[in-house]
């Protein structure tokens, strides 16, 4: 099956042609047996391909594929060609896998919608880009990925274009991005002129002997490729297009801005570690930034009341963690947590759709409550997805940011460890927040829609419970040593990330107390929450209006929006008036006016020499023998 | 099994007779039927040129190679092109429907013949052959005032420019005492060793090449016929004109360039670089303000002979066949353009770009294609007149003329504005209520074989720039 690995990103762009251009004639039914076959077989086909590659000595896990020559001009030489190692193969699973879930739950969320076809075409479309994204061998078809999930997207968040707020979202989430990617393309061309090719294997291999540690090109370059990473993963500064992308449909929060495009910023830095482990000054900056966000973004979490943006800061803290993981060089630990990441906040994100489902489309958790009888299989998947995520032991979200905060504090990171653990322990109260708001409690639902609460069919909640299953023994294949597990998953990534002997300066009863603190601050988060929200769910109120500056401050985002309206969007708002009004209209067109009317006065005269008569038109044939003529004698 | 050489022209001989015998025997109402008979003479002639031997006969007077088989096909998928336009075109004559296919099959005849030929006043008839049924074409309308005053210029011109090429046989004659293009070259080159550089008998004679073939191009200076012929003539036929007829000149013109004038290679390109980027430059401009699409299109392929010499000039073997692969894409193009245009005439009755107006509403297919045309035509990636100049344009800069590519690609900029002038009419002037578009049998067909063309040469040019640079191989550089 390795030998078919191009099969897997080339289906879902069938689904994506047949659907697109025959969507609307298809049927409902064919449509969704399309979206949903094609990106099935992709995942069957990445299952097999697991096991093949599980079959194979682990240092022959590493596998090239030429599918064909792409761009061959001069020097720059690339092929569309794909690498199938462990690492792309864990992304392979996690992008086919939770995204034939994601488009199964679809076909029952989006039934009623008139853009069905549409949103199936999209959604193929992503996931071809994004199996492109981690499948390519080089960083020009990893451009192509990325910008396509990024086209794609755009598409999807702004799918019902005709709420402006869902447009401009949109269009918000396609600039800011742009700012990362310039930077992106910058680092790739760089790594052009540095290293002649755009292979990994080419570049990673060279880069020890062409660039020096800490020195200023292996700087510059991770710094560039970060800023890519930064926008793409939404991350401080550039994350605030993530919260006004839950404008698009609910799967496609789960799918795009929780389950995979948000974390190809995390597979690019994973990818290219050999670049940054050359550069340890970026790698601070990696760990600090996704520690800071991490906080930062958790914090903001606390207070929002609609359910979807909960989750986006929740996406974006827990993206901020994978990235302390591979800024403390815990590669291994980033990607595993992505993965378990991607289990409960695909499903957490599914769970939302089917309380709004439920409740006509409502967001506002104020307006929720009592729904745990009405929603019973909601319920506990949420429920099992909300455990794994706050850490509490046994549960996936316990192994994998356990490890990343394991691997901070044996760094010797003590800061950057103990930000960790306070946003763990806010993770653990906003998501019983969340939990508790939505299923507990009195019920605070309008009373029009209260009478037809129901639970969501069949085809949505499936899918819900297979992740939950995921979510809740996800995290058993990187156990680590410490709880007598063999940390699997670590040692099957080892041929991408090379063999890390656990260093032992810590001895393994220090890993224990570590583990334990960890538990007790989630659980302390979770009592916070229960006090507040279960206990007396006045409390919050009183809070509030106590502390209100902290807590506007917190509710309004730390005015960050406003504040980049502020310092970039209007000074640039104003100066491309400027632009326009002065240069484009008076300069630019005048140039281009002058331009078109001198050539349109040429033309009016040389109009005039075909008059219509043949002796004119022979004597200019005669003419123009003799003017040649007249160049040979003059010559 | 293998025909000889000639077998081809011979059988399309035949055939074009046998339109005018049955044209007798035909009643009135199935006259059109001949239409489809020529179609199926041409189709057969395409399997025989596979079928037929390449070698040479009479002599070396005739040679049938690599070149040829490129051109042939040139100009036979051209006349198959034009007879299927036609058809439904020839049915509303009173009289003469059989002579009007029959005229064609013969210019095309004479086309095949002027590739193959390799000695000068087999040369010189065979383009007779290709302009005298020509003449008669453009005159067929005879009502029709234009027509007739089209056919006349036409005939006048093509006399005059006749004359001047004769004379250049004749001087080259005298020169060389031979009319053998290789033995021409021989003697040139024995000439150049011991005389050394050209001189004023040869040169002229090089002149009066250039002018008798840049008539058949409508090259500057030797256009002004084009465009009130093109006018004039039935539509079809100019098709056929700005298209067979162009690449009937341009392999004569390599034929004789390239093969005897090699010796003096820098004293002629220099000219030919010259007029072409004159071509460029007045074809260009000159085609702005024209209202009527036959004459924009006219001037538009004065412009384009400019850009397929931008390739010839380079002298080099990527060169020719640029210059043969362009010729194909433009043909595509061309034609395509022009069969919207004989669409368009059929029904309403006018070419003039206003009443393209509000097209994309009433036939929206066929504003759609005929979108891609001209977008070829500019050069717009992924059609085929992109992937055309492109090689045009790089073998020129390989042989560093770069002023030459430099005008060549400022004046395509200026090119852009008269054909997306006809884009703009379609899409964007919304006039509502326009009728739509019949497409006849004959037009529908034409049209799906230029705009699988203009694609397939555009997106996977491969094989056809195989075809092209195996037909450049024919001459030494």
């Amino acid at each position: 099956m390795i030998e078919y690995v191009w099969l897997i990103p080339l289906l879902p762009l069938i689904g994506f042609v047949i659907n697109g251009i025959l969507g609307r004639r298809l049927g409902k039914t064919l449509v969704s047996l399309i979206g949903c076959g094609t990106i099935g077989v992709s995942f069957l086909i990445s299952v097999k391909i697991l096991f093949e590659l599980l079959s194979l000595p682990a240092e022959h896990r590493i596998i090239e594929r030429v599918v064909f020559p792409w761009i061959y001009s001069g020097l720059f030489k690339v092929n569309v060609s794909f690498l199938l190692d462990p690492l792309s193969c864990v992304m392979i699973l996690v992008v086919s896998g939770v995204g034939f879930f994601i488009h199964v739950y679809s076909i029952g969320y989006m039934g009623e919608d008139k853009g069905f076809a549409r949103f199936f075409s999209f959604m193929n479309l992503f996931v071809f880009f994004m199996l492109t994204l981690v499948l390519s061998n080089n960083f020009l078809l990893l451009y192509l990925g990325w910008e396509g999930v990024g086209l794609c997207s755009y598409l999807l968040i702004g799918f019902w274009y005709e709420k402006k707020s869902a447009s401009d979202a949109a269009k918000k989430a396609f600039i800011v991005n742009r700012i990362g990617d310039f930077g992106f393309a910058l680092g790739i061309m760089l790594i052009f002129w540095t290293f002649g090719t755009l292979n990994y294997s080419d570049v990673f291999l060279q880069a020890p002997s062409i660039l020096t540690l800490g020195g200023g090109l292996a700087t510059a370059i991770t710094l560039l490729l970060f800023a890519g990473a930064v926008g793409k993963s939404a991350q401080i500064p550039l994350y605030v297009w993530l919260p006004d992308a839950m404008e698009g449909p609910t799967p496609v929060s789960a799918l795009i801005h929780a389950a995979t495009m948000v974390t190809a910023g995390v597979y690019m830095v994973a990818r290219c570690h050999v670049l940054f482990q050359l550069a340890p000054f970026t790698m601070g900056l990696v760990a600090v930034i996704g520690a800071v966000t991490a906080l930062y973004t958790a914090s903001i979490g606390m207070v929002q009341n609609d359910i979807k943006r909960v989750l986006a800061y929740s996406t974006i803290s827990q993206l901020g963690y994978m990235f302390l993981g591979c800024g403390v060089g815990a590669f291994a630990s980033g990607i595993f947590h992505l993965m378990t990441h991607a289990f409960f906040k695909a499903l957490l994100f599914l769970g939302a759709g089917c309380v709004m489902h439920a409740l006509s489309g409502e967001l506002n958790m104020q307006k929720m409550g009592e729904l745990k009888n009405k929603l019973p299989v909601t319920f506990w998947t949420m429920f099992a997805a909300v455990l794994a995520i706050s850490g509490i032991p046994l549960f996936s979200g316990f192994f994998s940011k356990d490890e990343i905060l394991w691997k901070a504090f044996s760094q010797g990171n003590l800061i950057l460890w103990i930000i960790g653990l306070v946003t763990a322990g806010m993770t653990a109260f906003y998501m019983f927040r969340l939990f508790f708001l939505t299923f507990f409690g009195k019920s605070r639902v309008d009373e029009s829609i209260k009478s037809h609460i129901h639970e969501s069919p069949k085809i949505m909640i499936v899918p819900l419970m297979v992740l939950a299953v995921l979510s809740v023994i996800g995290g058993y294949i990187g156990v680590p040593k410490s709880l007598g597990g063999g940390n699997n998953f670590e040692s099957f990534l080892s041929p991408v990330f090379g063999e890390k002997g656990e260093i032992a300066l810590h001895p393994a009863s220090t890993e224990y107390l570590l583990m334990a603190l960890s538990v007790v601050v989630a659980l302390l988060g979770i009592f916070f929450a229960y006090r507040f929200y279960i206990k007396s769910p006045d409390l919050p109120k009183s809070l509030a209006q106590r502390f209100s500056f902290p807590y506007k401050l917190l509710l309004n985002k730390y005015y960050v929006d406003e504040l980049y309206f502020k310092i970039v969007v209007n000074p640039l708002l104003k100066f491309a008036t400027f632009l326009w009004q002065f240069f484009d209209v008076k300069v630019i067109d005048g140039i281009a006016n002058g331009l078109a009317n001198t050539v349109n006065w040429f033309a009016g005269i040389g109009r005039k020499v075909q008059t219509g008569y043949v002796r004119n038109y022979a004597l200019g044939m005669v003419f123009g023998v003799l003017l040649i003529l007249a160049y040979f004698i003059l010559r | 099994m293998y025909f000889i050489p000639i077998f081809p022209e011979i059988f399309l001989f035949l055939w074009a007779i046998l339109i005018f015998v049955v044209d007798f025997f035909l009643k009135e109402d199935k006259r059109k039927n001949l239409g489809y008979l020529s179609l199926l003479g041409i189709l057969i002639t395409i399997i025989l040129l596979f079928f037929s031997a390449q070698g040479e006969m009479f002599g070396k007077v005739y040679s049938y190679d690599s070149l040829s088989l490129f051109f042939k096909l040139v100009f036979l998928l051209s006349a198959f092109l034009a007879i299927s336009v036609s058809i439904d075109f020839v049915a509303k004559f009173r009289a003469f429907k059989g002579e009007f296919f029959g005229l064609i099959l013969f210019s095309t005849v004479g086309m095949m013949l002027l590739s193959s030929a390799r000695e000068l006043i087999f040369l010189y008839v065979s383009l007779e052959l290709v302009t005298i049924p020509l003449y008669v074409l453009a005159a067929y309308l005879k009502p029709d005032k234009k027509s007739a005053e089209a056919g006349l210029k036409y005939m006048l011109l093509g006399a005059i420019s006749s004359a001047i090429l004769l004379y250049g046989i004749s001087l080259i004659y005298g020169i060389t005492g031979t009319t053998f293009l290789l033995g021409i070259k021989t003697r040139l080159m024995v000439d150049y060793l011991q005389i050394g550089p050209i001189g004023p008998g040869l040169f002229l004679s090089f002149i009066f090449f250039i002018a008798g073939f840049g008539f058949k191009l409508a090259l500057v200076p030797f256009h002004m016929w084009a465009p009130d012929v093109y006018e004039g003539a039935p539509t079809p036929i100019t098709a056929f004109l700005s298209v067979g007829s162009k690449a009937a000149g341009l392999v004569a013109f390599l034929r004789v360039f390239f093969e005897s004038f090699s010796v003096y290679n820098p004293d002629w390109v220099t000219i030919v670089a010259v007029l072409a980027a004159l071509s460029m430059i007045i074809g260009n401009i000159i085609a702005l303000p024209q209202t009527n699409i036959k004459r924009m299109l006219a001037y538009s392929s004065i412009a384009q002979v400019g850009y397929i010499l931008v390739g010839l000039v380079a002298l080099s073997e990527r060169g020719v066949s640029s210059v043969a692969f362009y010729t194909l894409a433009y043909l595509f193009a061309n034609l395509g353009a022009f069969v919207v245009a004989i669409a368009f005439e059929l029904q309403t009755g006018s070419s003039e770009i206003k009443d393209y107006s509000g097209l994309s509403i009433s036939s929206p297919t066929l504003s759609f294609l005929m979108m891609l045309f001209l977008l070829s035509l500019v050069g717009i990636p992924p059609l085929a007149g992109f992937v055309g100049k492109y090689y045009l344009f790089a073998a020129a800069i390989e042989k560093h003329l770069i002023w030459l590519v430099v005008i060549a690609v400022l004046t395509s900029v200026i090119s852009l504005y008269y054909y997306v002038g006809v884009i703009k009419e379609m899409y964007f002037n919304k006039k509502e209520g326009g009728e739509k578009i019949f497409l006849p049998f004959g037009i529908k067909l034409a049209l799906l074989i230029c705009i699988i063309g203009v694609l397939l040469v555009g997106l996977f040019p491969n094989p056809f720039l195989n075809l092209a640079s195996q037909a450049a191989t024919v001459f030494k550089y």
